[in-house]
């Protein structure tokens, strides 16, 4: 039971670490001044979310390893977090499809989190849900503006689907650790979300004349498994402590 | 005064006197009180409890820092414990808070943000704090904090930030 609760949270907060690492990428790039610290702030409160889930893994797993430790002394296959997560920023409009996806999902995962009979996983989703309130938001308000918006736009945003939808299916696909948690009162019911989710971003991309995509590719991050773009994020987050180890301000 | 004898003469009165002279970092004029994020003092455990407004507001490490710093310069030897549950909502600013906020040029934020579902559509109009009328639009729902929004007035013109609802 420890193993799959120590597999849980590394979960929840691997997919924050990471994506709050891909938004951190925008800063000094956005298209314009408001979203460059619009996604800064939202790759911030992913990131102490993060530190949160990961403080809490490592006191589950008992090693002795804290946050740090784990974000930064992990290599690729020892990360948890869905594909999703990982995957290229591309353009502005790709960017927000990949948020509109995570945060109307991950906002539902917590939100069934503050349920949970593991207090503490309640009370680090009873924080953070309420600030995924507001990226679910900004993610459906942009969506609607750009898929509602010029024939540029619009072709561009319904690409910026088109490249991460396939990442999706994994958000749901529930396994035996999700399963046990489920079982245990501990975790969130997926396939309970699902419908919730499907309605809500249905409704988005309905609003923003976008049609939804069909594909579906292999994604197994939770399980380990990820795509070549992890490797990456992970040379350049993880630079100064392989470089230094131990290095502390 | 000797730190022993400080101890001595403690009493829960004295660190909450102290606690209203630190101030957030990013909006200094604003005490931790009047932000309404200390959950609690405990003169047995010797600790100040605190809670963040944002998970990953990096003014919390600071916050945690001036708190048990500036009571050790009063001779008060306390730890800063954090509490995240239940969550920091912005109804627990003080009106001192909303009225420090409101001259400081910095729109308090709309009350009722207990309820989640009050948080959208968008609440009640954001007054502006220079000149007070209602007609104001949002610029961007992220500022240069976590905790704030770029509004703009239509009457007076001026843009503002605005504390946001959470």
């Amino acid at each position: 039971m420890a193993g799959e609760l120590f597999t849980y949270t590394l979960r929840l907060g691997d997919s924050a670490l990471i994506l709050a690492q891909r938004l951190a990428e925008w800063t000094g790039h956005a298209p314009i001044l408001e979203e460059d610290m619009a996604l800064a702030n939202l790759g911030l409160d992913l990131l102490g979310q993060a530190r949160s889930f990961l403080t809490y893994a490592g006191e589950i797993e008992g090693k002795g390893r804290g946050e740090d430790d784990l974000a930064f002394h992990r290599d690729a296959w020892e990360f948890r977090n869905v594909t999703l997560a990982e995957l290229p920023n591309g353009d502005f409009a790709q960017t927000m499809a990949r948020h509109l996806l995570f945060a109307g999902w991950y906002e539902l995962v917590l939100q069934g989190l503050t349920r949970s009979t593991d207090e503490r996983l309640a009370a680090i989703a009873e924080k953070g849900v309420k600030e995924m309130a507001y990226h679910w938001r900004h993610a459906a308000e942009w969506t609607i503006r750009l898929g509602d918006g010029t024939e540029e736009s619009h072709r561009r945003m319904q690409a910026g689907l088109e490249a991460v939808w396939g990442h999706m299916p994994e958000l749901f696909a529930a396994d035996a650790v999700d399963e046990a948690m489920l079982a245990a009162g501990i975790g969130a019911d997926l396939a309970a979300i699902r419908p919730i989710w499907d309605a809500r971003v249905d409704a988005v991309l309905a609003e923003a004349t976008l049609g939804r995509p069909q594909g579906r590719v292999r994604s197994n991050g939770k399980q380990g498994v990820h795509s070549e773009y992890l490797g990456h994020i992970l040379a350049e987050m993880q630079f100064l402590q392989r470089a230094y180890p131990g290095m502390e301000w | 005064m000797s730190a022993a004898s400080a101890m001595a003469s403690l009493d829960e009165a004295r660190v909450w006197r102290v606690l209203a002279e630190v101030g957030d970092p990013e909006l200094p004029f604003l005490s931790v009180i009047d932000l309404g994020i200390v959950r609690g003092v405990s003169l047995a455990e010797r600790t100040v409890t605190i809670t963040p407004t944002y998970s990953g507001c990096p003014a919390t490490a600071v916050i945690g820092l001036s708190i048990a710093g500036k009571l050790a310069a009063n001779g008060l030897d306390f730890r800063v414990d954090t509490r995240l549950s239940p969550a920091w909502t912005t109804d627990w600013i003080t009106p001192e808070g909303r009225e420090k906020l409101r001259a400081h040029g910095i729109a308090p934020p709309p009350r009722a943000s207990a309820d989640r579902h009050a948080l959208f559509p968008e609440p009640l109009a954001v007054a502006c704090p220079r000149c007070g009328s209602l007609d104001t639009e949002r610029l961007s729902a992220f500022g240069a904090t976590a905790c704030k929004a770029m509004h703009r007035c239509r009457s007076c013109s001026e843009p503002f930030e605005a504390f946001k609802c959470l």
